[in-house]
């Protein structure tokens, strides 16, 4: 089964001048499927993967996601396809500061309300288990370091079990130990839940380690 | 619901973590509030204890025969005016009684009228007051005793001695404060009065009263109709006014063309009686809830801004909850949450607030006394005043945190993620 199906994905950026960032892409990535996606900083895999994730719909092309046709749909429904089915963990660490750990991973479950409040800190609970992020669940997220609210970020994008996660250099912040920590966790959503995972990274042991590698250069995939 | 109580929740957090802004936010509403309700009781109050003042102090309806002192020149009669021009100069005015004609009839058919509550036929005359050597002009109004004490509640406005009295006693006079004072009279003396046709009379004291305005304390004093015929030399069926208390005062108007076309002669509605008092009150009304607007919109603009300042600073956040599955209307609502937060606590105790300095107020002393007759500054306390205060204010926050909210709904979390 297929899980993520990019057709002819082009993006263009106007600022400071008109160029095409993204150069008539195709693939697919089959569900249970770990793909990690390389190239040279500033080829377009940020911008490719924030197409994938639908919050940037100014591009052509089509994106099937989940077999749900994504391309076209409004902002709104987006949002909701996103908080159902979508895991993300961005290059940057972003948490929300004024909350403690356990909230943030909490409220993307709390939004989707599909399980009661006390199952949703249960299972938040556990998802940062999983990071090794447990002890802090009561800090205030702007209290911890860098690779700390890297992985608070990784339990947050579990917490709905999405059928696909997507990362922008989710190990970026974090020594080979820890990477491998992480590496070793969505390897076994994979393997185990069957979630889609697709994620850049600069790491050539990490990318090794996954079941394919896609190469970019130039806005354009050579490999 | 659960929606909701997730962005009050995220709402309120955002509140707690910039507690100066919020509180900032909140005394402006507070101020607003406040003012709001004390400019409005206060203003209320000046013009509902001007209002009780007019409405006590004179009839709904007074009809009366005025002097006419322009009438056609008799010549008029003689030549074609068409023809000749006739010029008259300072033309005197005929003696003319002010008696109204067929007086009993005429109030005898008011009466009769559904909407009219109490009619009193008065005489009323310009007299003088002699103090040994001095004379003081006053106004001498003969009444009966027992209609007008319903009509004014003069038992109210009693300072000594009672009303009763001047049943019984048919020689008996009520003198206003002041002049009693000028007179220096207490009751028990006597007064000697004079009617401007000649004849004096010694009158005896058996009361004074206040209306709280110097203009009718000092010159009104009030006999029986009776006695205030026989000063005057006139018969038993002569009186000058007709006084009339209507059931609703709110159809005076009306009523006096109906009466003026009805007898013939000149009436006067108590607003028309008292404009002098009445003029400022839509003055009053609409500088007050100018202020008292403009005052909110300030708080409102300080909402406004500290709302833009807010979404500025929460972007990241914003971007955050939208790239995690929030709508846009999740957005506004915890936006609007934190204004609507702001504004019903600022209006809490803005109301608060309000009603202290209003009571405040209420307890300072007048200080032009001699003038009017009022102890403290005059503050209304009314519900609807208060409902008012809490309604616009909701409304200004509401307003102020829209469009900071709209603004917030409508960023693009790519552009902010991206970095
Ligand atoms: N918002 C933007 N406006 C204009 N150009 C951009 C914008 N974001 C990225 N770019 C450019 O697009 C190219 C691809 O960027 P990006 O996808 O972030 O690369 P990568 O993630 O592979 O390092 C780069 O040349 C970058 O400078
Ligand atoms: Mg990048």
């Amino acid at each position: 089964m297929i899980s993520i199906s990019a057709k002819n994905i082009t993006k263009y950026f106007h600022e400071p001048t008109t160029f095409k960032v993204l150069k008539d892409l195709n693939f697919e990535v089959n569900k249970g499927e770990f793909v990690s996606l390389v190239g040279k900083s500033g080829c377009g895999k940020s911008t490719l993967l924030y197409i994938l994730s639908t919050m940037d719909t100014d591009y052509e092309g089509s994106l099937i996601l989940n077999g749900e046709n994504v391309t076209g749909k409004g902002q709104d429904e987006l949002s909701r396809f996103r908080n159902n089915h979508l895991g993300f963990v961005f290059q940057f660490h972003f948490l929300l500061p004024e909350f403690s750990v356990l909230e943030n991973v909490m409220l993307p479950a709390m939004k989707l309300s599909k399980y009661s409040n006390n199952e949703i800190e249960h299972r938040a609970i556990e998802k940062l288990r999983l990071v090794g992020m447990d002890e802090y669940a009561l800090k205030s997220a702007g209290k911890l370091s860098g690779g700390q609210q890297q992985r608070v970020a990784i339990a947050r994008a579990l917490i709905n079990d999405p059928a696909v996660i997507m990362g922008d250099e989710p190990t970026g912040n974090l020594d080979k130990q820890n990477s491998m920590i992480v590496l070793d966790i969505l390897k076994k959503l994979a393997v185990e839940n069957h979630q889609t995972i697709i994620t850049v990274t600069h790491d050539h042991d990490f990318a090794k380690q996954t079941d394919r590698t896609i190469e970019m250069e130039d806005g354009k995939i050579i490999n | 619901m659960k929606a909701f109580s997730l962005s009050l929740r995220i709402a309120w957090v955002h509140l707690i973590a910039k507690k100066r802004q919020t509180l900032v936010a909140m005394l402006g509403v507070t101020f607003g509030i406040s003012m709001f309700i004390v400019m409005i009781s206060f203003m209320s109050g000046v013009n509902d204890y001007l209002m009780d003042l007019a409405l006590d102090g004179s009839p709904h309806v007074h009809i009366y025969n005025p002097v006419k002192i322009e009438r056609p020149a008799l010549a008029s009669s003689v030549y074609d005016t068409s023809k000749t021009w006739i010029k008259v100069h300072h033309q005197r005015p005929k003696l003319e009684q002010t008696k109204i004609r067929n007086g009993q009839k005429i109030v005898g058919e008011i009466k009769l009228m559904p909407e009219v509550s109490r009619v009193s036929p008065s005489l009323s005359s310009q007299v003088f007051f002699n103090n040994g050597p001095l004379q003081f002009s006053g106004t001498m109004l003969g009444i009966d005793i027992e209609t007008e004490n319903e009509m004014y509640k003069l038992y109210e406005k009693m300072e000594t001695g009672s009303i009763e009295k001047m049943l019984t006693n048919r020689e008996g006079i009520l003198l206003g404060e002041n002049l009693a004072k000028k007179l220096n009279v207490n009751v028990g003396d006597r007064v000697n009065l004079s009617a401007p046709a000649g004849g004096s009379f010694m009158l005896k004291v058996v009361g004074t009263f206040s209306f709280g305005m110097t203009l009718i304390d000092e010159t009104r004093c009030y006999v029986s109709i009776q006695t205030a015929q026989k000063i005057l030399g006139k018969p038993a069926n002569y009186f000058t006014d007709i006084n009339i208390k209507l059931k609703d005062y709110n159809k005076s108007q009306q009523l006096t063309k109906q009466f003026e076309t009805m007898f013939g002669y000149k009436a006067e509605d108590w607003q028309e009686a008292n404009a002098s008092i009445l003029a400022g009150e839509v003055i009053r009304n609409t500088l007050t809830y100018v202020v008292a607007i403009t005052m909110l919109v300030v708080a409102g603009f300080g909402i406004y801004n500290i709302m833009n300042m807010t979404v500025v600073n929460k972007m990241r956040d914003i971007a955050i909850l939208k790239a995690t599955g929030f709508e846009s209307k999740d957005i506004v609502s915890i936006f609007l949450f934190q204004s609507v937060i702001i504004g019903i606590s600022g209006a809490m105790i803005g109301v608060i607030l309000g009603a202290g300095i209003s009571y405040g107020i209420d307890q300072i002393p007048f200080p032009a006394r001699e003038l009017i007759k009022l102890e403290t500054f005059p503050v209304t306390y009314n519900v609807k005043h208060y409902g008012m205060a809490i309604f616009f204010g909701f409304l200004t926050t509401l307003f102020a945190g829209y469009f900071p909210s709209k603004k917030a709904s409508k960023i693009d979390p790519v552009a902010i993620i991206r970095g």
